[in-house]
């Protein structure tokens, strides 16, 4: 293979991976067959956290990485926003068996968690406001199928 | 409201995060080239530059390479002061990434096997022009694969 070919080959493969990176930017999705493997408000309580009465947007950060902080900025002010439902931050490096039980493997991964402490949506990589309403909305649809999810009101 | 437990404290001075992405910029435009150059000497001598260059930015930092120099005198004087400083820790994890990447072209390289230059350079190559035009961000996506790789007792 002439250099040349290799090239507008690799040109392409990155415009590629670039195209499902973006798409898969902090789309939001149905938790993964590990919700259920963590007691979310037993963890949040031992760190320090208390866990938001509607819900919890609970976002994994990493110091190398850089979206992070927009993430952050981004779910602070969705929770503002939304009574009873509160942002935390947790650091991978201080939480590695959280990391471990809750698969996660890039960040930020942010996990929407209900009032009860169960995963309702997740979502990895950098997020816009509107995804950060479309985690809030998976809060909504997950209480009105639980009929014991009256606290949402 | 936001509850923050950790990290949030001891951040090191923020840089201006334009200028890492525009080094990836320059990077891949050099790696482009090495892939060009196919398996030859040329190519392994550009190659070792880039190499190098990746060191610099891993020890000293992304800020304090030749293209963070290029970047400060004669890009940022066009474009403005930075509306907000970032982090140098994700960008210096990426550097490390080149480093080893390039570093390993190099190496097999000089001992003959000069057939993994244009391959280093081309992984390298997608890895630099994903963060010079999406900001793709390699600690996000390998920071916890690679604790993952080390011994249980190193990650606790």
């Amino acid at each position: 293979m002439s250099p040349s070919v290799t090239l507008a080959g690799l040109v392409l493969l990155t415009v590629l991976l670039g195209l499902v990176w973006r798409s898969r930017q902090g789309a939001v999705r149905d938790p993964g067959p590990t919700a259920g493997a963590v007691d979310w408000l037993a963890r949040l309580r031992e760190s320090g956290v208390e866990p938001g009465p509607r819900g919890t947007f609970v976002q994994l950060s990493a110091a190398v990485c850089a979206p992070c902080r927009a993430t952050a900025r981004v779910l602070a002010a969705a929770a503002d926003a939304a009574p009873g439902v509160v942002h935390t931050e947790l650091d991978v490096e201080a939480h590695p068996g959280l990391v471990r039980a809750a698969r996660v493997l890039r960040t930020p991964t942010v996990v929407m968690i209900d009032g009860d402490g169960t995963e309702v949506a997740r979502s990895s990589g950098a997020m816009t406001p509107a995804q950060a309403q479309a985690a809030l909305a998976a809060l909504g649809a997950g209480a009105t199928q639980d009929p014991t999810g009256g606290r949402t009101a | 409201m936001t509850q923050t437990t950790q990290d949030t404290h001891g951040r090191p001075a923020g840089i201006d995060a334009r200028g890492p992405r525009f080094g990836a910029g320059v990077t891949a435009v050099l790696l482009a080239v090495v892939v060009l150059l196919g398996a030859s000497t040329a190519a392994l001598a550009l190659l070792t530059l880039v190499a190098v260059s990746f060191l610099l930015g891993t020890l000293a930092g992304p800020h304090r390479t030749w293209q963070g120099w290029v970047f400060r005198r004669f890009v940022r004087p066009r474009v403005g002061p930075p509306v907000e400083l970032e982090d140098p820790r994700p960008p210096r994890f990426a550097q490390g990434v080149g480093l080893v990447v390039t570093g390993v072209g190099v190496v097999l390289g000089s001992v003959g096997v000069i057939g993994a230059v244009p391959w280093a350079a081309g992984i390298a190559f997608v890895a630099a022009a994903l963060n010079a035009t999406l900001g793709l961000c390699l600690g996000c996506e390998m920071y916890l694969l690679l604790r993952r790789l080390r011994p249980a007792s190193a990650g606790r």
